[in-house]
C-alpha cells in the first residue's frame, strides 16, 4: 500500500497536519455546546436520516409476518426463516441470481482493469500517433453510458446469438462481452492518471537489465499498481452488480438473471406479499457490497476525485 | 521480482522463452475461435460480416506477429470490444431510428412472407393422411414421411420434401428410419411436442402448396394457407373473400381498407420517427414534458445533493469534534448500499397503503407519494438526495480538507467575518476543485435510470399520451418503455430516436464539462 500517493485523499494529509488538541477539562456545559455539541445534533439528525431505511429494510428480513404492512414494527420478532426461505423457493431462484451476479460482475471486473490496464499502460509509457487524439476519444466515451445504445445492443447481441448461440441473447457471456465493450471508455483514464505517478525511470532501469516491454509491464508495473487495480475492479464490480438494462434485456430466462433485475420482477410482481423474503434478499445481496465499500472507501474516494481533481 | 534477474543475462528488448510460448498459445486460441467462427458465417452466407471478421483476424494476427507496433499490441485487445459494443452501438442507434424497426416489423420481406404463409395455414378439410416418423439429424428434426401412396420422403424446417429409398419400412409399409437419421422414440416426442407442433414442411419449392404437420408426431396433414402469394404481382390474395393485400412502401401488405398483414418487415423510414416525435401532438406534449422534467430533475438532484453534502461537511469538518470517524461512516451508508436496492427499499417505504411512512409517520393517512403527479416527483428527488448527499459529503469534506488553514487565518487577520471569508474565499476555492465532479453528477443523473425505473416505473403514466410516457419519466426510462415496454408494442425506431436525444444533450454537456475543466490542454 505504499505505492498508493495519489489516490489517498486529502483527509489523511490534514489528519496529520492539524495541530494535537491540548485537554481540557470542565468547560462550561454551554462554551462546549456552542463549540461542537451543535454539530453532534447535526451529526445524529445525519445519521438518522442515513440509516433508517437500511434498519428498516434490516429489521424487514427478520419478520417472520411476511408483508409489507407487518414490517412496520421495527424488530418486533426477530426470525432467520426468510433468509432460509430464500434458497427453497423455485419460483424465486435467489441462489441462481446471487452466483450469476458474482460470475458475471467478477469475470467482468478482473478482464475489465485487465484491458484498461493494458491500454493506460500504452497511452502512459508509449509517444505514437493518435496518442492524443485516443485520449480525447476515450474522455468523450467516457460521458456516453452504454446503456443509452440498449436498443442498438439488444438487437446485436440477438444477431450474433443468430450465428453464435453461445454468446447470443439468455447467455452471461453475451452480457459480459457487452459490459467489456465499456471497459476502456470508463477506467482507462482514471488508470491512465495512476500509472503516470509511477516513474518512468522504473522503467528505464529494467529496460537497461534487458526486460522487454512485456516483462517491464506484467512483473513491475502490475504490481506497483495493484492496489489501484483493485479499487478500479472494485468500482466495476459494484456498478455491474447494480446494472439493470442492459442485464434486463440480455438475460430473459429467470434462472439465468442476475440480482437487480431478478430482485426487482420478484419485488414489483407483489410488493406487499414478497416483501420480507425481499428484504432478506436485499440485506444479503447488500452485506458484501457495502462492506467491500465501506472498508475501501478511502482509496475509492480518493480514486472518484483523482480522476478529475489535480 | 525474480524473473527479472534471470532475464537479465538476454539482450535487451527480447522476449523471453516463456514469452513468446504464452504468446503463441494465446494467439492460437484466438485464431482457433476466429476460424470456428468464419467457418460459421461462411455456412450461413452471411458475407459482410464475414469479410469484417476476416479482415480483424488478419490484423490481430498482423499486429502481433510482427516487431514493433508496441501501442497497438496494449490497445487492440480493448480497442476491438470498444468498437464493437460503444461505437458500433451507437452507430447502430443512429441507423435504427431511420427504421421502422419494431414489433412486426423485425425481419426482411422475405421472412416475412413466409411468415404469413405459415401463420395463416389452415388444415385442408378431408384431405389425405400421411404416415410420418419424426427423425432426427444434428439436433435438426425433419418428417420422414410416407404417402397415401405408399412412397416415402424425408422433409424438414424449410427444406420440401424429397424421394428417398434407402428407408426401412414396418408390416403396414409405413417408413420408419432412414439411414443417416435417428428416429425419435414416442418418449423423445413427448419431451418435443413443442418443436414437432411447431415443424411445417413444405411439400414443394412453392409455398402457395402448402406444407405437412403434424398434431401428434405420427399422422400428418396437409395444411393450406388461406393467403396465396403472387410473386409476380407482390402481392397476397385472400382465397376465402378475394380481398387483396399489396406491398405500398410502407413495410406490410396492406389491403385497399387499410388492413395490414403482419407481421411486416424493416425498411428505412428517412425522418419519419423524428417527425413523429416533433410532429404528432400526442407524442409532442408526451416528450417535451419529458425532457423539461430530465432537466429539472438532474439539476435538482445535483443542487440538492451538493447543498445537503457541503453542509454536512462543514459542520462535520471541525477536528474538536469526538466521534467524527463513526458520524462519517453511518452518514456514507446509503452511499455504499447497492443503489437498485436502495430504491426498491424506498419503494416500499412509500407504499400507499402500507408503507412505513404512511402508516407510520403519517399516522395511517393514504398519501400517494408514488401515483400523484407531484409527489412523485418530489419522492424520486428525496429518495435521490438520500442516495447522493454522501457522496457529496465526501468530496466536500475532501476539499474543504485540502484548503490550507492559514488562508482563512490570513482574511481574519484582514478583517473578514466568517461569512464573508467563506463565501468570498473558501467557497470560490472549494468550487474550482469540485466543479467538474458536479458536471459528471449532472450527466450521471441525466442517465439516472435505475432510481427512476425502480421507484415509479416513470409512472403515473399520461393517458393523453400517445407513448407509455408518466409523469416521472426521464428520456432514458423513455427509450427503455418505448423499446421493452409490455404494455404498447415495441417500437425500437422510436425508441432510438429518442436514444440520439440523449446523445445530442450529453454530447453538449460533455463539451461544456471540457471547456470549463480545460482537461484538454492538460492532456500532454
Amino acid at each position: 500500500m505504499t505505492t498508493l500517493t495519489k489516490p489517498a485523499p486529502p483527509a489523511a494529509n490534514a489528519a496529520r497536519d492539524r495541530p494535537t488538541p491540548i485537554p481540557q477539562r470542565r468547560k462550561p456545559l454551554a462554551r462546549r455546546f456552542a463549540e461542537t455539541g451543535w454539530r453532534h445534533v447535526i451529526g445524529v439528525v445525519a445519521v438518522i436520516f442515513a440509516v433508517f431505511p437500511l434498519v428498516y429494510v434490516l429489521s424487514a428480513s427478520l419478520n417472520p409476518n411476511g408483508t409489507l404492512v407487518g414490517s412496520n414494527a421495527l424488530f418486533r420478532t426477530v426470525d432467520l426463516g426468510n433468509y432460509f426461505r430464500l434458497f427453497d423457493s423455485p419460483q424465486q431462484p435467489y441462489g441462481a441470481w446471487f452466483m450469476n451476479t458474482l460470475l458475471v460482475a467478477s469475470i467482468t471486473a478482473l478482464s475489465t482493469v485487465f484491458l484498461g490496464a493494458l491500454a493506460a499502460y500504452a497511452f502512459s509509457r508509449m509517444r505514437f500517433t493518435g496518442r492524443r487524439f485516443g485520449l480525447l476519444s476515450l474522455l468523450l466515451v467516457q460521458m456516453f453510458p452504454q446503456l443509452l445504445g440498449v436498443v442498438a445492443i439488444f438487437l446485436l447481441v440477438s444477431a450474433i446469438g443468430d450465428i453464435f448461440p453461445a454468446v447470443g441473447l439468455g447467455t452471461h457471456a453475451g452480457l459480459i462481452l457487452v459490459y467489456l465493450g465499456g471497459a476502456l471508455g470508463v477506467n482507462t483514464y482514471l488508470l491512465y492518471g495512476f500509472f503516470n505517478t509511477i516513474p518512468i525511470s522504473i522503467d528505464e532501469a529494467a529496460r537497461i537489465d534487458g526486460a522487454s516491454h512485456a516483462q517491464i509491464f506484467f512483473t513491475i508495473i502490475l504490481p506497483l499498481v495493484t492496489p489501484m487495480l483493485a479499487v478500479v475492479g472494485l468500482l466495476s464490480f459494484i456498478g455491474t452488480t447494480s446494472e439493470f438494462v442492459i442485464a434486463s434485456v440480455v438475460l430473459t430466462e429467470p434462472s439465468t438473471q442476475t440480482l437487480a433485475v431478478g430482485l426487482y420482477q420478484f419485488v414489483t410482481q407483489e410488493t406487499s406479499k414478497n416483501w420480507t423474503l425481499f428484504s432478506a434478499g436485499a440485506v444479503l445481496a447488500a452485506i458484501p457490497v457495502t462492506l467491500l465499500f465501506l472498508f475501501l472507501q478511502k482509496y475509492i474516494v480518493g480514486g472518484l476525485t483523482a480522476g478529475s481533481v489535480k | 521480482m525474480s524473473t527479472i534477474s534471470e532475464q537479465r543475462k538476454t539482450r535487451q528488448g527480447l522476449p523471453s522463452l516463456r514469452g513468446i510460448v504464452t504468446k503463441i498459445v494465446l494467439l492460437s486460441i484466438v485464431d482457433a475461435i476466429a476460424v470456428f467462427a468464419l467457418f460459421t458465417l461462411f455456412v450461413q452466407e452471411s458475407w459482410v460480416v464475414f469479410g469484417i471478421a476476416a479482415a480483424v483476424t488478419l490484423a490481430i494476427n498482423y499486429i502481433y506477429l510482427r516487431p514493433g507496433l508496441l501501442p497497438a499490441k496494449y490497445l487492440l485487445p480493448g480497442v476491438l470490444f470498444l468498437a464493437v459494443f460503444q461505437i458500433f452501438v451507437v452507430i447502430y442507434s443512429g441507423y435504427i431510428a431511420f427504421t421502422n424497426y419494431g414489433d412486426g416489423h423485425n425481419s426482411t420481406k422475405e421472412d416475412a412472407i413466409e411468415a404469413i404463409i405459415l401463420t395463416s395455414q389452415q388444415r385442408v378439410p378431408d384431405s389425405a393422411t400421411y404416415g410420418i416418423a419424426v427423425v432426427e439429424q444434428l439436433g435438426q428434426l425433419s418428417f420422414l414421411v410416407t404417402d397415401p401412396d405408399g412412397d416415402i420422403w424425408l422433409g424438414g424446417d424449410g427444406a420440401p420434401l424429397e424421394r428417398v429409398t434407402n428407408a426401412e419400412t414396418d408390416s403396414t409399409g409405413k417408413a420408419t428410419s432412414v439411414t443417416g437419421y435417428n428416429t425419435l422414440t414416442l418418449q423423445d416426442v413427448l419431451g418435443n411436442q413443442r418443436a414437432i407442433a411447431d415443424l411445417a414442411v413444405p411439400l414443394t419449392d412453392d409455398p402457395n402448396d402448402g406444407a405437412l404437420r403434424t398434431p401428434d408426431g405420427s399422422r400428418a396433414f396437409l395444411y393450406l394457407s388461406s393467403l396465396v402469394y403472387d410473386e409476380d404481382a407482390d402481392t397476397f390474395t385472400n382465397t376465402a373473400n378475394g380481398t387483396v393485400y399489396t406491398d405500398r412502401g410502407n413495410g406490410a401488405f396492406q389491403a385497399d381498407n387499410g388492413a395490414s398483414l403482419t407481421p411486416g418487415w424493416k425498411i428505412d423510414v428517412g425522418f419519419e420517427n423524428f417527425a413523429r416525435a416533433f410532429g404528432e401532438e400526442d407524442i409532442r406534449g408526451p416528450l417535451l414534458n419529458v425532457l423539461l422534467w430530465t432537466f429539472a430533475f438532474a439539476f435538482i438532484s445535483v443542487a440538492s445533493t451538493f447543498v445537503l453534502g457541503l453542509l454536512l461537511a462543514m459542520v462535520m469538518n471541525d477536528w474538536r469534534m469526538k466521534g467524527r470517524r463513526f458520524y462519517r461512516v453511518l452518514i456514507i451508508l446509503p452511499y455504499a448500499f447497492p443503489g437498485f436496492l436502495s430504491a426498491l427499499v424506498w419503494l416500499g417505504l412509500f407504499n400507499q397503503d402500507f408503507g412505513f411512512i404512511n402508516e407510520v409517520l403519517f399516522g395511517g393517512a393514504s398519501i400517494p407519494w408514488l401515483t400523484q403527479e407531484w409527489l412523485a416527483k418530489f419522492s424520486i428527488l428525496f429518495v435521490n438526495l438520500w442516495l447522493g448527499y454522501p457522496y457529496m459529503f465526501l468530496i466536500c469534506t475532501g476539499a474543504l480538507q485540502s484548503i490550507p488553514d492559514d488562508i482563512m487565518e490570513a482574511a481574519a487577520i484582514d478583517g473578514a467575518k466568517p461569512w464573508a471569508a467563506f463565501r468570498l474565499i473558501k467557497f470560490p476555492l472549494l468550487l474550482v476543485s469540485v466543479a467538474p465532479l458536479l458536471i459528471s453528477s449532472f450527466a450521471f443523473n441525466f442517465n439516472n435510470f435505475n432510481l427512476i425505473y425502480m421507484l415509479t416505473a416513470g409512472g403515473p403514466r399520461d393517458p393523453s399520451a400517445g407513448v407509455d410516457a408518466g409523469a416521472t419519466d426521464i428520456l432514458i426510462t423513455l427509450v427503455y418503455k418505448v423499446a421493452f415496454g409490455s404494455g404498447t408494442g415495441r417500437d425500437y425506431g422510436l425508441a432510438s430516436a429518442f436514444a440520439i436525444l440523449i446523445f445530442i444533450v450529453v454530447g453538449a454537456i460533455a463539451a461544456y464539462g471540457f471547456k470549463r475543466t480545460k482537461v484538454l490542454e492538460e492532456l500532454n
